[in-house]
């Protein structure tokens, strides 16, 4: 199979490293002779969790076949490198959305499996191994082991999660959602602060399937961590009048733009987030009642402007999301923005929602509590001090750093954060004895025991 | 139109685009190929993206006096066929081949003796119904050798004359045969290969490939571009273009 050696970078762009890619057409290439190897799907994990540095790395945009399609259950198996772009463009006019879906549908279905992604609505409905039925594991030895949480349990519960390191996911088999439209009823709420804002989350009776809080991270003083809590909910079709009520599971493509070139570095800088996040706030925050959205506005906003990174210029940015448990996650989000207010680092989006209980995948991120998400333009020193001045306090309250976001954790801290570690290095040893899989995530984090 | 149309060499990338296209404009399928497993993939995703009947089954390019059966057992389960498009063919290495007969006629079978042989029998097929089109890929590399693959050139430059001969024969039946010319496709064949430029994508070729047998057009080239960069290429004096390193 040719090869290209070429410097790539995840979503963040920060690292960027030299990987030795390599791109089969079909499933039965997934798996090629390597010392080291990793999969690929989209690349929309933020730092290097899908970098193999100097080793190789397996591009499965191209194994991207959609295998079954049960139109009354809404069942559907695909090869991993299915989108959920794809998967929309098919299952949406027929009434059955994903289950769980992250903020961007260019994601892979073996990259949302890997990561173990969660949506606005974990606290109801898990993560997204949650409605994966079964997967297809391809190992080190060429063996396809077909994983779900009743069959070779031990294997699935390593592998949602466990980026991409127990072998090459080659098939999803997903459990879809019906819908009865395109629409969300969405309802939106200004908070003048923080507590504010859990307090809205946490209301039980403003519930709503989805829900998420934009943070202003620029606002300081009384109004540290103001931001707008926005929920939704799937409309069903009598809630629709007219043309959308007469086909209501159409949607009409969104208009896309594309950043064209890196931006200068210093466009997004503290005033220019500050302004911005102002007029966002006055203008979202101050929306009365409830109003109908497609489910593309709704779910994935940033999706319309294509190539979104480059706004933060050639040295990218990193992404910081961590969860802590309920009990003193408010005093922990509030730690954290005053520690980030105290540093004069400007961060851009900030985004806060509350998580339900953890689900099997031993390294999967979520946990019962909330998360919290900044994107901070990447500089250097400054940056990485204070992420690991925000993982002392994570750590403090007993929380954790989402690994598909993250550029630079430490080893320690990792080991700290993911208790069940062990289990999974069992599991992934008997999976993998030789440490074929790897990636530059694993390797910075001493993931194998052998790192 | 929306007839069935048998795709030879069906899991090439270029075929898997030009598979979509007519599955998109509502065409049933007949995948064929070497790899059934892989055709069983590509059947399943075309027939559940676009809602169309896709069957597919096992064709051995390099045993000819198996294509009369497989061209029975297609038009039986499809029944009348309405086009044909030609897309295995194998790259092959020219330094191999240079050392290594045996190379050198794996590239000149399979680009052109073996395309011969199922061809001659889908355009008796086509010609007896009277209507219908066949669209072979042939290659830019075909309008000139080069000593960097003059045998494939040589092989897929038979080709284009054979359909260009198949065309001339066909047309007073009404049969349309389209000559393809692809440049630089973004395929596992090109994947890492230096210096490539304006490189396709073989969803983009199918398209073009679909529209220009929509269109009757006889030969293109895919980008379109290619036609003046071949023209160009083809026009320097064979004095100078012997000493180029190309």
């Amino acid at each position: 199979m040719n090869t290209l050696n070429k410097e790539i970078a995840g979503w963040g762009r920060y690292p960027v490293q030299r990987c030795e890619l390599v791109r089969p057409e079909r499933h039965a290439d997934l798996l090629s002779e390597a010392p080291s190897l990793l999969a690929r799907g989209q690349g929309r994990s933020y730092g290097d969790a899908a970098l193999n540095e100097n080793r190789r790395v397996v591009l499965t945009e191209r194994v991207n076949r959609f295998l079954a399609f049960d139109r009354d259950q809404g069942v559907i198996r695909a090869e991993a490198g299915v989108t959920l772009a794809e998967l929309l463009t098919l299952t949406v006019p027929r009434g059955w959305f994903p289950l769980v879906t992250p903020g961007t549908k260019h994601v892979s279905l073996g990259g949302c499996v890997a990561a173990d992604v969660h949506g606005k609505n974990h606290h109801h409905d898990g993560a997204f191994s949650r409605s994966v039925r079964e997967l297809e594991l391809i190992t080190a030895d060429g063996r396809r082991l077909c994983c779900s949480a009743r069959e070779n349990g031990e294997a699935f519960r390593a592998t949602v999660g466990g980026m991409g390191l127990t072998g090459i996911i080659g098939e999803v088999e997903l459990q879809l959602q019906p819908i009865e439209s395109v629409y969300i009823r969405a309802r939106h709420q200004g908070a003048a602060n923080l507590e504010q804002v859990f307090a809205l989350l946490q209301d039980t009776d403003n519930d709503a399937r989805y829900s998420v809080a934009w943070l202003d991270l620029m606002s300081r003083g009384a109004g540290l961590g103001r931001g707008v809590v926005m929920n939704g909910d799937h409309a069903a079709r009598d809630e629709l009048s007219g043309g959308r009520r007469l086909t209501p599971l159409r949607l009409a493509p969104a208009k896309v733009r594309n950043i064209p070139f890196d931006m200068p570095g210093w466009l997004l800088n503290g005033l220019s987030i500050r302004a911005f996040n102002a007029q966002y706030f006055r203008r979202e925050g101050g929306r009365s009642g409830s109003f109908l959205v497609d489910y593309d506005t709704f779910f994935y906003p940033l999706d319309t402007l294509d190539n979104w990174n480059r706004l933060y210029g050639k040295r990218g940015f990193v992404q910081y999301q961590c969860v802590v448990p309920t009990a003193t996650a408010l005093e922990a989000m509030q730690q954290l923005l005053q520690r980030l207010a105290d540093s004069v680092h400007p961060a851009f989006l900030g985004v806060l929602k509350r998580m339900g209980a953890a689900g099997e995948g031993y390294l999967s991120f979520p946990m019962e509590g909330y998360t919290l998400a900044m994107d901070l333009p990447m500089k250097g020193v400054a940056t990485l001090a204070l992420l690991d001045a925000f993982d002392a306090i994570v750590l403090q309250h007993g929380g954790r750093v989402y690994l598909a976001k993250d550029a630079r954790l430490a080893a320690d801290s990792f080991r700290a954060m993911y208790p069940q570690l062990e289990a999974w290095r069992r599991v992934r040893r008997e999976l993998d004895p030789q440490g074929v899989f790897g990636s530059s995530l694993s390797r910075r984090l001493g993931m194998g025991e052998e790192e | 139109m929306s007839g069935a149309v048998l795709i030879l060499g069906a899991t090439s990338a270029i075929a898997r685009g030009t598979a979509a296209a007519l599955a998109r404009r509502g065409h049933r399928l007949y995948l064929a190929g070497r790899d059934v497993e892989s055709l069983r993939r590509d059947a399943a995703d075309l027939a559940i993206r676009y809602g169309v009947q896709v069957n597919f089954g096992l064709f051995s390019a390099d045993a000819h006096d198996t294509h009369a059966a497989f061209l029975q057992r297609v038009s039986e389960e499809m029944g009348e066929l309405e086009g044909v498009v030609l897309a295995f063919g194998y790259l092959g290495s020219q330094q191999k081949a240079a050392g290594d007969f045996e190379e050198t006629l794996t590239i000149i079978n399979r680009n052109f003796v073996d395309a011969v042989s199922i061809l001659n029998l889908c355009a008796d097929h086509l010609e007896q119904r009277g209507r219908g089109f066949i669209a072979g890929i042939a290659s830019v590399a075909g309008d000139r050798g080069r000593q960097s693959n003059y045998t494939y050139g040589a092989a897929k430059g038979a080709l284009a004359l054979y359909l260009q001969g198949l065309r001339n024969r066909l047309f007073p039946a009404g049969v349309r045969v389209l000559t393809v010319k692809p440049g630089f496709v973004d395929t596992a064949m090109t994947f890492g290969m230096p210096g490539l430029f304006l490189v396709a994508t073989p969803a983009y070729v199918g398209e073009r490939i679909v529209a220009a047998v929509e269109r009757g057009r006889d030969v293109i080239y895919v980008p379109w571009f290619w036609r003046w960069i071949m023209l160009i290429i083809t026009s320097i004096p064979e004095r100078l273009f012997k000493r180029l390193k190309l």
